[in-house]
């Protein structure tokens, strides 16, 4: 009898532990990198990782990421990085980030999981959310509560909060929508994790990056795009030009991009890049629809279009109607002085 | 594998079209539908332009195009059927369960229809230009357990696999999947062409079946729910300078420069 109720008090606690443990937040920040740097969106992601509240813990996966798991543990509010390295991690494949996250969970049960809303994030975490049988949601701008988000629909035209009820949140997050978490007085953990067994239905085969000194577009403070106005690639040099002396980085519309004026990865827009820089020139953009859904956050944004009509022109806070092949040039010369 | 060719599915979604701006409603329970011009999903297009593409290439023997929402999704999948599509399901969704459908409920009807079809690729857009989500195509991979080429920009038959260049944020990247696999489409994938007249007739004779997600055992029941859509704040008008002299001058005065 004794033993009977020595066991019903056990359950009970045991019981209690749990409830008590699912009011605590804890979150598990999947952190992008390349060639041993961290990507800075993860910086961003763990800002809003710690806005849920709780514990943020990373997880940095590899085939050679010492020194980015050794970068995260000195990142203000991260209490734990789990590191796992294996050659199956080549390239960072869905297919076998997956099945780690999935064991990484089973061990730590993280009321949240999330990543930066990159390539790298959108093609992972929905896989991940599907295993976990859970709805995801993507690319949110805003944490009201640990279940209550809100994030952009039709490119940008609506903004839309959403309930999430599943027993798991499984987040995208806006990168320019957070600020970057501070690279300092952090010291968290590095734990070790173990591997699971290489999936082997998908390779990583190669990669073609676009080289470029300039800042990186999504975290550039100011960024110079160029659309159809700019007649040609090689014109593409007076935004260069431009860019240089305002330490831009340069973006462009899709009507660029599909001309072949510039590669793809430079597109700002609803499919493209969202960057919300401190200041966006838009030279030769008309300004349709998906190409604002990319850039109306920016803080300043100058208008240079021949054409008064272009729509650009109603979100811009400074415009100018006028040839660009005229506009560009003096006002990088004018920038020089 | 390849010599008897792939039998491909198509994800198609009704969307609202993408040249038209849309209206919040008053009631702020979402986005005006009723009387507004949709259309195919431009992602969707291109999934569909591929798959017939490879058909034609003799690569692919069948191309099924599906589509889950109310009643007026059949006339997406009629387009895909001018497209080249071989035929068309039509997973009946009714209106008051479509509203709160997401990638999570389509993703399981799509996988369960990928395994009763047997096919062994699954071409989808990348994203639907009205919820934004870029979910779907790397949930039902999920779902089936099947490798998965988001942001496809070139697809190739390797033998059992499928080699795919995707859009990445610094360039480009070639992966390598093994089939049976899910393919989502980017932009630049390639230029979906126009139905001609004689095939839109022909498309009208094309099978087209029904089928409910309780066949398929999909519970649809909602698991992200939307609690309100608001118009984003708008920004304020700003203004015409004259010369580039005065630009500099505004924006070195806002500390911008």
């Amino acid at each position: 009898m004794a033993a009977l109720r020595g066991f019903l008090r056990a359950q009970r606690l045991g019981r209690r532990a749990v409830s008590s443990l699912h009011r605590f937040q804890s979150t598990l920040v999947i952190a992008e990198h390349a060639n041993e740097a961290l990507t800075p969106i993860t910086l961003n992601t763990i800002t809003a990782a710690k806005r849920l509240g709780g514990e943020v813990s990373c997880l940095v996966a590899g085939t050679n990421c010492e020194k980015v798991a050794q970068e995260l543990s000195k990142v203000q509010g991260v209490s734990k990085v789990l590191f796992a390295q294996h050659d199956a991690y080549k390239g960072l494949l869905a297919e076998e980030l997956t099945p780690l996250i999935l064991e990484t969970q089973k061990q730590f049960s993280f009321t949240h999981i999330c990543a930066g809303a990159t390539a790298f994030g959108k093609n992972l975490l929905p896989r991940v959310a599907a295993k976990l049988d859970v709805a995801p949601v993507s690319d949110i701008i805003e944490i009201k509560s640990p279940d209550t988000f809100v994030r952009t629909i039709y490119a940008g035209n609506a903004l839309c909060t959403v309930k999430c009820d599943e027993k798991i949140k499984v987040l995208s997050v806006r990168g320019t929508s957070f600020e970057a978490a501070p690279v300092s007085e952090g010291s968290a953990a590095i734990e070790k994790i173990s591997a699971p067994a290489p999936v082997g239905q998908s390779e990583w085969m190669e990669q073609k990056l676009t080289k470029s000194d300039r800042p990186e577009l999504t975290s550039a403070k100011v960024v110079v795009s160029g659309g159809r106005g700019l007649k040609s690639g090689d014109n593409f040099k007076l935004l260069y030009d431009l860019a240089d002396q305002l330490h831009a980085a340069v973006g462009a519309s899709r009507a660029a991009v599909d001309a072949g004026f510039v590669p793809n990865d430079m597109q700002v827009g609803q499919t493209g890049k969202i960057v919300a820089p401190e200041l966006y020139i838009a030279v030769g953009i008309s300004g349709a629809i998906q190409h604002l859904a990319g850039m109306k956050d920016s803080k300043t944004i100058v208008a240079i279009n021949k054409d008064p009509e272009a729509p650009i022109f109603q979100v811009a806070d400074y415009g100018i109607v006028a040839d660009l092949f005229k506009v560009v040039p003096e006002l990088t010369a004018a920038l020089k002085k | 594998m390849a010599a008897a060719g792939l039998r491909a599915m198509v994800g198609v979604k009704r969307v609202i079209d993408y040249a038209v701006k849309v209206r919040v409603k008053p009631d702020n329970s979402g986005v005006v539908t009723d009387g507004v011009k949709h259309s195919m999903n431009p992602f969707c297009e291109i999934a569909v332009e591929e798959a017939v593409r490879l058909k034609e290439k003799k690569l692919v023997s069948e191309i099924i195009a599906v589509s889950c929402g109310p009643q007026q999704c059949q006339e997406t999948i009629r387009t895909a059927l001018a497209m080249g599509a071989d035929r068309g399901v039509h997973v009946e969704i009714p209106a008051k369960d479509y509203e709160s459908l997401t990638p999570f409920q389509v993703s399981k009807i799509l996988a369960a229809l990928a395994k009763k079809e047997s096919v062994n690729l699954l071409l989808l857009g990348k994203q639907a230009i009205d919820d934004d989500c870029n979910q779907t195509g790397q949930m039902t991979a999920a779902f089936l357990d099947w490798p998965q080429g988001t942001f496809a920009s070139e697809v190739n038959l390797d033998g059992d696999w499928l080699k795919v260049e995707r859009e990445i944020d610094g360039g480009l990247e070639t992966v390598r999947l093994k089939l049976p696999a899910v393919v989502t489409a980017d932009l630049r994938l390639n230029e979906p062409r126009y139905a001609t007249l004689p095939n839109i007739m022909k498309a009208k004779k094309k099978k087209m079946e029904m089928v409910k997600p309780s066949d398929l055992g999909v519970d649809l029941t909602p698991r992200v729910k939307t609690l309100s859509v608001e118009d984003p704040p708008q920004r304020k008008a700003g203004v015409k300078v004259e010369t580039v002299e005065d630009l500099v001058a505004k924006l070195k005065e806002i500390g911008r420069i």
